[in-house]
């Protein structure tokens, strides 16, 4: 059983049960201990019950057949919508389904450079970002300012690992157009103040985009509480499949933004000189969309809602406690990114001296222990702590502390492996 | 041997503790800066020959790489082996240790030719690591593709 931490979730064994590949033995006969849930979660039976059931009795495609199947499919799509919106405090018609959190940060920057209007960014308009993001959230503003003869600019880093926000009267002007910013880093697990920079940014008229990618399988979001005005996430790390993200806008902004893909669906009517668009949200799902993913991403946010974000949350900041102060008892290993686990999440980036992270996790993985190992996607990042690469064990809600000491285990003999005092 | 004592090798280990021919050093005649974009192993490699006729040989290769213990040792094992040797010599080596590579473990070196190199057969078993073992060794022949094809134009050999 695992040791009592306080705030640990209650019937942890349990919800490790609802979990089957927990169980998993890997090579040489280690238990798995899965410490790569910010690269993707583990999937609960139900959700993975939930998409066999539909496939097995439901499959038909959406919005389209008259037949009872089609009927079921559409039903169930959409109440795949109905539980997102409920899950993150939206209206149902405001929660656009994607592929992944990058096609919808990508939907917003390439449908900005063709909108018409205010929200429209050209010669002159400022982007702006933050040091810390995702290379999702700075190759497609990247594109956009190139293509449009905006500048990108951004937020640097304090060595602590949080935004540098002395510069923010300079940063946010007036001709800033768009800000765009991760709410919790994927690699120094900071916690960003979202709603503080969001009002600075409405203040001068920007439009506020938000990379809850990392937020919202760790707290509880409430998206217009949040002060984004678009947000954006994947499915796969909610405990649910891959192959679907979320696009959240507040319908004002959805309704002035031109559609992204054309094709079936996103149409009012089509002739062969021009077509009209549906409403939002259809306006932005062009052919047939992630069925059987909505189907289990609704599975997924359902369960998350059953264990209760609350609780999900206070486990995170029990076990990134713990993950840490186990961290820091290991000699020659820094942690990067702020050292207090209320105001961060549970990914946390390290380095072990003289030894490459790609080392350390291969090691690691020989007792069954799976962290990721590289630059995860924030080259910039790393390289503003003059770091080339780093290991990262990131904890969820069926995350124990022995899994911790075994990953700590694991690090010492990594040490001695590589003959390191 | 277990599959982990298989791929870190004494050889491996020791290679990446004190790195053979490293550094960057004139003179040279091309330079070449690879990348592993999936993790970010880097190098620079650069090498030397001593002339542009067919029989060139590679008075040197130096390099500066950033990386893990896997790629940092095929670099400095790739030097003591090809530095000295014709560059059509030097290219039958590349061409067995990229089959030891990519041969998944099925591959049986040939130590005469490999030398060193055979202790990264145990690599071969981890897919993830391949690139590592060949970032070094594609950047060489990236780099004396370069020469060849700039001094002597290019040859079937090369292409």
């Amino acid at each position: 059983m695992p040791r009592n931490l306080p705030g640990l979730l209650d019937g942890l064994e349990l919800i490790r049960q609802d979990f089957p590949i927990l169980g998993r033995t890997m090579a040489d006969g280690h238990p798995l201990v899965y410490l790569d849930s910010a690269n993707t979660s583990q999937k609960p039976q139900v959700v993975i019950d939930t998409m066999v059931d539909h496939l097995e009795r439901h499959n038909a495609n959406v919005a389209r057949a008259v037949h009872q199947l089609g009927g079921e499919a559409t039903e169930a799509y959409e109440a795949g919508r109905e539980k997102v919106a409920a899950f993150i405090g939206a209206q149902r018609d405001e929660v656009v389904f994607t592929k992944n959190a990058s096609e919808a940060l990508n939907l917003v920057a390439n449908t900005l450079a063709w909108a018409e209007g205010d929200l429209r960014v050209g010669p002159g308009d400022e982007v702006l970002i933050t040091e810390m993001e995702h290379h999702s959230n700075i190759v497609p503003w990247q594109l956009l300012t190139e293509r449009t003869g905006a500048t990108l600019r951004w937020f640097g880093l304090t060595d602590d690992g949080r935004l540098d926000l002395s510069n923010i009267d300079e940063l946010v002007n007036e001709r800033t157009k768009v800000v765009s910013l991760t709410w919790v880093s994927n690699m120094l697990g900071t916690i960003n103040p979202v709603r503080e920079i969001a009002d600075r940014a409405h203040a001068a008229g920007a439009l506020v985009v938000v990379d809850a990618s990392q937020a919202v399988p760790q707290m509880p979001v409430d998206v217009v509480a949040s002060g984004a005005d678009l947000l954006a996430f994947t499915g796969h790390k909610v405990v649910g499949p891959t192959g679907i993200g979320v696009l959240w806008g507040c319908r004002d902004v959805l309704e002035k933004l031109p559609p992204f893909l054309g094709g079936g669906e996103m149409i009012r009517t089509v002739t062969m000189e021009r077509s009209t668009y549906a409403d939002v949200p259809s306006k932005f799902e062009a052919g047939t969309p992630p069925i059987v993913e909505a189907v289990g991403l609704g599975a997924a946010v359902d369960y998350l809602g059953h264990v209760g974000m609350e609780n999900v949350r206070r486990h995170e900041e029990a076990i990134t406690g713990y993950l840490l102060d186990g961290l820091s008892s290991v000699k020659g290993l820094s942690i990067l990114g702020p050292k207090d686990p209320h105001d961060r999440g549970g990914a946390v980036s390290f380095e072990l001296d003289q030894v490459h992270p790609h080392d350390v996790a291969q090691l690691l993985d020989s007792r069954g222990v799976a962290v990721r190992a590289g630059h995860h996607c924030t080259k910039p990042a790393h390289q503003r702590y003059g770091v080339q690469a780093s290991v990262r064990a990131s904890s969820y809600l069926y995350t124990t502390p022995e899994e911790i000491d075994a990953l700590v285990e694991g690090l010492e003999y990594t040490k001695k492996y590589f003959r390191v005092d | 041997m277990s599959d982990l004592d298989a791929m870190y090798q004494e050889i491996i280990l020791d290679h990446y503790k004190n790195p053979h021919h490293a550094g960057l050093r004139e003179p040279y005649e091309a330079e070449v800066h690879h990348v592993n974009p999936t993790c970010g192993d880097e190098v620079t490699l650069r090498v030397h020959l001593d002339s542009t006729d067919d029989d060139a040989v590679i008075e040197d290769v130096s390099y500066d790489a950033l990386g893990c213990s896997i790629s940092q040792a095929s670099v400095s094992v790739l030097t003591d082996l090809l530095i000295g040797k014709k560059v059509k010599e030097a290219l039958d080596v590349h061409e067995e240790f990229l089959a030891l590579m990519q041969g998944r473990g099925t591959v049986e070196p040939d130590e005469d030719v490999l030398e060193d190199g055979i202790a990264f057969a145990g690599v071969a078993k981890f897919p993830a690591r391949v690139k590592c073992a060949l970032l070094g060794w594609m950047a060489w022949k990236d780099a004396t593709t370069q020469v060849v094809a700039r001094t002597a134009g290019p040859t079937e050999e090369m292409a």
